[in-house]
């Protein structure tokens, strides 16, 4: 790689070389100097993107109309690239397409470093990014489609007009959908069969001396199997440099957190202290827990104990509803005191712990109440825990029994155990969401527990404190940048506590 | 030719004679070692040896052709298989550091099995062949040997006899060598038509259009179908392999037919009939196309393979020359220019050419004598081994 003459190349002429196509196989890494601002949000917005990827490709079937206008929507809110050219001086004020190319290329690589690191983080990323190139590259004008293969050394020889007519006969044949005419006026390419595994695999295309022969509308398909087989190499490289990366102490934060990263609010402040009563939370819990904190709140209920995990997971997601310390207090002491401890162990062991939620104690951090992404990734339960999230760890056959005895109907059983099925767990949960209040569209991306309680409440009319929950999350979502930094700086050193009170209560 | 009986107990004092005398070490090595074009690749090579009483060794590697030959006679393998070639030799792969031993490269391999075959053929089961089941190979063989050359462009293949009850296929090409699990699996897929198993009655669906694969085999299918299903196995004669055909139809057809059986006994008029109904089908029907007959024919003809023994890199395989300790036969190569007239009951059993060996011939020499040997059992085949290493 001549590094130098790129250089040379980029400084001399004009900016539209670089990003002269608005999409990209993100081939070569950005080579300019960015604060770290701007790699923070860049990094934060794509990712934003990518879970609306994730989200938008399960409402809707891929690639038809209402998905492409969800996702085009979310381009133009997050300043993503669109196809339109980069003279296109259309837009006043907002971010020029060049930006928007640049944001796209920097913020790939960002999130490569944060996403190469483990199996499960490679799998979800190449996926997500496959969908979106999908979607981005099946939007290109035919001139544009071939423009960017040429770009990129996709040496795919389009078939001559001769031997598209002394095939003809074959060509119609193996691919659903073509005619006579339609082989003639269209391209056909010519790929080495082992790039087209796909259409190989399930015959859909005519193969000849080791060539497959698409024809034009296919080659996404191509394009794609390329795509997922560079980037797949390129996250193994990234891994392996991570280590150099890592030490650099102003991104190691970020980067841990952008692949645990919930990207919304936090929870950490309530404007709705002490607006909950202790007497409200049995029947709170059936109506407005999310399945996991219900599920916990019953085991409480039940044994009058729960484990460390449990406590954790149950303790913030109370504090984010609103209970004071006291109320916290009172409300563990009197379920542990049924059970077999008393008052004076419980004071002793764990008040400390739930001081420490409260960040009474220690460093005197405010914890966080666990997004979904926390519940459902890290401190999976075993035996004798409560924590977790019921889609993800719970047996399907014991999830199915338990939202039968909770009265949610049959086909919406069967929904919610298809898309656990998919890996689906939060959308499962927005799913339980929907079928216990009724309703067709839940009206917001499930994120968070105390989000669903949030949205809970304000759907069965929980009067003044939710307009303020309501206010509360419009501004954290306008300034995105200022809202994570402090609440990433708090989560990493709660984060960091984290793991200093795991270990104190280990033995539980 | 009489064959000499085999008896297994005899391996051990065969064995070692064949690979004292006849295993053809140096074509072997210089197949193996392709020209010598990639550094180290013989010696990369794993071998896994199965020994008497069933001992079974693997990551055997050797580097010289010499080493093979010694190694061989002093440890007389009863089976010999080929694994692929890793990226260190394969007898130190403890040595080293885990996670860096890994297979690198192996020829794509085919393994057409004749006990796949059981649901159709009535002839025999299980492990038995004979004559008339044997067709399935010789259709096996044309349809994938021209897929692999004509489709995917490969031009070094190497059919082998099993030695028992099928044929595997060597696809040499370096391209093919250097394949992806993914590669060898859609391959495998493409080449696939009988999906199924014990619970599925109709195996094979074709739907418009007709993919240009799948017309080629099916002329191949139709070249030997009636000959081989109507007439040898006789799959329209009894009531029971009559059933059998009819599960494979639809209502009307099945019911047309069960009247006309009736009367008509003849095997060939029955399948005619069966032909036209199915094309008047056809005809009175707008959409789709309804290929009833072509989807029997391919169910009792096509070829089976096991996409698993395809699409593993680091598949351990059988090798060529190597005895089949329960038949005592040599897997020999096949030399398709004379895939008719290929009789697997022809096949030299290691008692057969020890004993040729051993025969004493009066006016030539025992080296000769050896040639000769070698020459008789595989002139024709061995040919193909040459023809491969010439380009590399």
């Amino acid at each position: 790689m001549q590094f130098p003459g790129r250089r040379k190349k980029v400084i001399g002429s004009s900016q539209n070389d670089l990003y002269d196509h608005c999409l990209q196989f993100y081939g070569q890494p950005p080579l300019e100097n960015i604060s770290l601002t701007e790699f923070e949000t860049f990094a934060v917005e794509r990712l934003k993107l990518l879970k609306s990827v994730e989200n938008i490709g399960v409402s809707y079937v891929k690639n038809s109309e209402q998905y492409v206008k969800k996702l085009d929507a979310e381009f133009s809110s997050l300043n993503f690239p669109l196809r339109t050219e980069l003279g296109d001086r259309r837009v006043q004020g907002g971010t020029s397409e060049y930006e928007k190319r640049r944001k796209d290329h920097i913020s790939h690589f960002i999130l490569r470093l944060a996403y190469c690191q483990t199996e499960d983080l490679r799998r979800w990323f190449i996926q997500q990014e496959m969908d979106l190139f999908r979607y981005r590259f099946g939007e290109l004008t035919s001139k544009h489609k071939t423009d960017f293969l040429h770009k990129n050394n996709l040496k795919y020889e389009t078939v001559s007009a001769e031997e598209k007519k002394s095939l003809k006969d074959k060509l119609i044949t193996s691919s659903y959908g073509l005619s006579g005419i339609t082989v003639e006026e269209y391209d056909f390419y010519k790929v080495p069969f082992q790039d087209a595994l796909d259409l190989v695999r399930t015959r859909k295309v005519y193969l000849l001396a080791g060539n497959a022969y698409i024809p034009h509308h296919e080659i996404v398909t191509i394009v794609l199997n390329d795509f997922r087989t560079r980037l797949s190499k390129a996250l193994a490289m990234t891994a392996r440099s991570l280590p150099a990366v890592q030490s650099d102490e102003r991104l190691q934060p970020l980067l841990s957190h952008l692949s645990h990263a919930y990207v919304g609010q936090d929870y950490s402040i309530q404007k709705n202290m002490g607006k909950i009563s202790l007497e409200q939370i049995d029947a709170l819990s059936g109506k407005s827990f999310p399945l996991c904190m219900r599920h916990l709140h019953k085991a409480l209920r039940e044994n009058h104990h729960l484990r460390h995990g449990g406590r954790m997971q149950y303790g913030l997601f109370l504090k984010g509803i609103g209970l004071t310390l006291d109320q916290a207090l009172q409300f563990w002491r009197s379920e542990f005191v049924k059970g077999k401890v008393d008052a004076d162990k419980f004071d002793k062991a764990y008040a400390y712990s739930v001081r420490h939620m409260f960040g009474k104690e220690g460093k005197r951090t405010d914890y966080t109440p666990y997004s979904c992404m926390k519940v459902i990734l890290s401190n999976p339960p075993s035996q004798g825990d409560y924590h977790g999230c019921p889609f993800r760890h719970s047996d399907p056959e014991l999830l199915k029994q338990k939202l039968q005895n909770y009265k949610v109907s049959p086909s919406g059983i069967n929904q919610i155990l298809e898309l656990v099925k998919g890996m689906h767990y939060q959308l499962a949960c927005q799913k339980y969401f929907e079928l216990t209040h009724n309703v067709e569209d839940a009206g917001f991306s499930l994120n968070h527990p105390n989000q669903y309680f949030t949205e809970s409440q304000k759907l069965l009319g929980g009067g003044l404190e939710i307009k303020k929950e309501v206010d509360m999350s419009q501004r954290s979502q306008e300034n995105p940048a200022n809202m994570t930094r402090p609440s990433q700086a708090n989560s990493k050193q709660a984060h960091e506590e984290m793991g200093d009170l795991d270990s104190f209560f280990q033995d539980e | 030719m009489p064959t000499s009986d085999y008896d297994p107990a005899c391996l051990p004092d065969l064995l070692p004679l064949y690979y004292r005398r006849l295993f053809p070490f140096s074509q072997y090595y210089r197949w193996l070692s392709y020209g010598g074009v990639s550094k180290n690749y013989f010696q990369n090579r794993e071998f896994s040896f199965t020994l008497k009483d069933d001992i079974y060794v693997r990551y055997q590697s050797f580097t010289t052709q010499n080493e093979l030959e010694k190694e061989m006679q002093k440890m007389v393998p009863y089976k010999i298989d080929i694994g692929a070639v890793y990226s260190h030799r394969p007898s130190q792969h403890n040595a080293v550091k885990s996670g860096t031993f890994q297979a690198l490269e192996k020829e794509l391999v085919f393994d057409i099995d004749m006990t796949d075959y059981d649901d159709v053929r009535r002839c025999c089961s299980a492990a038995d062949i004979c004559s008339k089941c044997w067709t399935l190979m010789t259709i096996a063989i044309r349809i994938l040997d021209r897929a692999l050359r004509e489709d995917f462009g490969f031009h070094h293949l190497l059919w082998v006899y099993s030695g028992r009850r099928g044929v595997h296929c060597w696809v040499c090409d370096d391209a093919a060598r250097k394949l992806s699990v993914a590669a060898r699996s859609a391959v495998a897929e493409y080449l696939s038509l009988i999906k199924g198993g014990e619970e599925t009655v109709r195996k094979v669906v074709l739907s418009d259009p007709i993919h240009p694969f799948i017309n080629h085999s099916l002329s191949v299918v139709e070249r030997y179908f009636c000959q081989y299903a109507i007439v040898e196995q006789d799959i329209l004669g009894s009531k029971e392999s009559v059933d059998k055909v009819l599960a494979l139809l639809p209502e009307d057809i099945k019911k047309d037919l069960t009247v006309y059986y009736q009367e008509e006994k003849n095997p060939m008029k029955r399948w005619d009939r069966l032909c036209t109904l199915v094309e008047h089908k056809k005809s009175s029907i707008k959409k789709g196309g309804q290929y009833f007959d072509k989807e029997i024919m391919l169910q009792y003809c096509y070829p089976r393979l096991d996409v698993n023994v395809s699409k593993g890199v680091n598949h351990l395989l059988k090798s060529p020359f190597s005895i089949h300790p329960k038949t005592g036969r040599i897997s020999v190569p096949i030399d398709l220019k004379e895939l008719n007239t290929f009789d697997p009951f022809e096949v030299p059993t290691i008692s057969l050419i020890c004993e040729e060996l051993e025969r004493p011939r009066a006016d030539e020499a025992e080296d000769d004598d050896v040639k000769d040997k070698e020459n008789e059992q595989e002139a024709g085949e061995r040919r193909r081994i040459r023809d491969l290493q010439k380009d590399f």
